[in-house]
């Protein structure tokens, strides 16, 4: 009886908690794939029909916003690499006793919301913010430029919104290096650059990785950025998908972008994680 | 600002020595970094900034002086005033809700080796790096092929969905890391497994489920994407902003904001320091 009852035991625990996510997380995916084979309309209804034309007009119409998506997600991701390992590697280093403190500077943005935090750096990046008249009364800008509606706003955003998805995975990695790990490369004459190539950046490779999991995709199929900080020459896919459910109830257009856009980005995950070709790596970003 | 961006070198020097020297360059990185907290500070310095600015209109765009104003008439937009008390109202329940669930999931996943823990380990994996669009979404998918209107139901319903797995996470962390001996000594002096868990595991684990449960309301009440996807004709607090950001946002909304920053902070602040108290007591 008592076995029973432990062998029991997990199963009551996870109850709860796995029909909430598989009702609530794992069927409504399954109704997005029906949805997209469907056709009719919201007055009408809807009837299953295996209408895979939907997903050939939705490429035809949209694919330039997908693509879009993918390079600004792309440049983004790169960037953030680039912005978050020089400040991960000092607070796992030198952040000493304060290492927690400099962590949670790092978050103190996201008591912000995420909306509020965006259209504050749409009011700075203003053609009459303190960015911009500034340096147009100086004469060092022409008249006509303007930083809204540019890639480089949306990008900036996407930046500055995912900075801290991608700071913490490193910083992980790195504080697990053992210091005398990289003495002992120095001891056998690595100069500091070789220790860090040979050393240092192998180790942290899978913070980078779960970094870019963490970044790449949010920042894809990111809306918001690209609504309140670009224009009309910047629309990404995500604001295509919004406004087909929310604006045009196109919901067999939007459900087969959306998953048209899980496709490309579990596919470019994939890619990564094989160019990276461990198997660690993938194992360190589920933990 | 000099001084505080050299403040810490002898703190790293102290307690880090030998790869101090090592690995050079930390004097310029640590400018680096302090330039990258300051940067994240921006646009929050701003939103502070224009709560006291004293501005004619609606539009809240140039600083015209200094004023409190704004902090006594927080009220003078009923629509607002109720989004924020729609978002604090599902961010408590979907914090208390996925609290509960997401302890389940967690100390059953640190504690049990079970068939199908790898399945619910990847559904879990998936909620958290999925794109808040598609989860969004493929529940209004849901809804509509369920003719369920939308509302604070299914906002709730949808915060729950995507809580329960950081929850799940942050518990799980610290049961991996319970020593199971203590447990073993309570049923050695006849504990039963039901007072044992209560008087002995849960009080171990309380700390990370209050901060799971933290975690769970921090991310219901910033939630916009999954929320605009569920909420119907329903405003939350980030919606509301969302809506009325082509309008103008009074400066009402930049009060609310620090409110919530300040709040959030000293929270942060306090747990962060009961936090390093409790580790040291066990360490």
């Amino acid at each position: 009886m008592n076995r029973v009852k432990r062998q029991l035991a997990p199963y009551l625990l996870i109850l709860p908690g796995s029909l909430w996510l598989l009702l609530f997380f794992v069927v409504p995916m399954f109704t997005m794939l029906s949805l997209s084979l469907q056709e009719g309309d919201v007055v009408n209804g809807y009837r299953f029909t295996f209408h895979w034309q939907t997903y050939v007009d939705a490429m035809e119409d949209y694919r330039t916003q997908l693509i879009r998506s993918l390079i600004y997600g792309l440049i983004a991701t790169v960037v953030l690499i680039v912005l978050a390992f020089p400040a991960a590697y000092w607070i796992a280093f030198y952040g000493g006793r304060r290492k927690s403190t400099y962590l949670f500077l790092l978050l103190l943005p996201f008591f912000v919301s995420f909306v509020l935090r965006t259209i504050s750096w749409k009011q700075i990046l203003a053609d009459q913010g303190p960015v911009l008249s500034p340096l147009r009364d100086a004469g060092l800008v022409p008249d006509a430029f303007h930083l809204l509606g540019s890639p480089a706003a949306v990008i900036g955003g996407l930046v500055y919104n995912f900075l801290p998805f991608m700071v913490l995975p490193i910083y992980v990695a790195l504080e697990r290096i053992d210091p005398r790990v990289v003495e002992a490369a120095r001891d056998l004459y690595a100069n500091p650059a070789l220790a860090f190539r040979k050393v240092v950046f192998p180790l942290a490779l899978p913070g980078v990785f779960a970094g870019v999991l963490m970044t790449f995709v949010p920042t894809t199929a990111d809306y918001v950025n690209s609504e309140v900080l670009g224009g009309p020459e910047t629309t990404m896919i995500g604001q295509v998908i919004q406004k087909q459910y929310l604006v045009n109830s196109d919901y067999p257009t939007a459900s087969a972008l959306s998953f048209v856009l899980i496709a490309v980005l579990l596919i470019g995950v994939f890619a990564y994680a094989r160019a990276l070709g461990t198997e660690d790596v993938m194992k360190v970003a589920a933990r | 600002m000099t001084q505080t961006l050299q403040r810490p070198m002898p703190v790293a020097e102290r307690s880090v020595p030998k790869p101090r020297r090592r690995i050079t360059g930390g004097g310029l990185l640590s400018v680096y970094t302090w330039l990258i907290m300051a940067w994240l500070m921006v646009p929050i310095l701003v939103m502070i900034a224009f709560g006291f600015n004293d501005t004619k209109g609606r539009f809240n765009q140039r600083w015209q002086g200094f004023t409190f104003k704004w902090y006594g008439r927080l009220n003078e937009y009923p629509e607002l005033t109720r989004a924020l008390l729609l978002s604090l109202g599902i961010a408590v329940v979907s914090a208390i809700v996925s609290g509960a669930l997401g302890t389940g999931i967690g100390y059953a996943l640190g504690r049990y080796r079970f068939k199908g823990s790898n399945t619910l380990n990847g559904i879990m994996f998936s909620t958290i790096s999925s794109p808040e669009l598609i989860m969004g979404a493929s529940l209004l998918t849901l809804f509509v092929s369920l003719n369920v209107g939308t509302g604070p139901a299914t906002i709730t319903i949808a915060h729950i969905m995507f809580s329960i797995s950081f929850v799940a996470t942050v518990v799980r962390a610290r049961v991996i890391t319970l020593d199971k001996s203590i447990e073993e000594a309570a049923a050695d002096l006849g504990a039963t497994p039901w007072t044992t868990f209560w008087k002995v595991t849960f009080p171990i684990i309380l700390p990370a489920v209050f901060s799971g449960v933290l975690l769970a309301f921090a991310l219901s009440i910033d939630d916009f994407v999954v929320t605009n996807f569920t909420a119907g004709t329903y405003e939350t607090f980030p919606l509301w902003i969302w809506g009325s950001s082509r309008m103008g946002l009074p400066p009402q909304v930049n009060v609310m904001g620090t409110l919530i920053f300040a709040i959030g902070a000293v929270f942060a602040i306090i747990t962060g320091i009961r936090g390093r108290r409790g580790s040291r007591r066990a360490g």
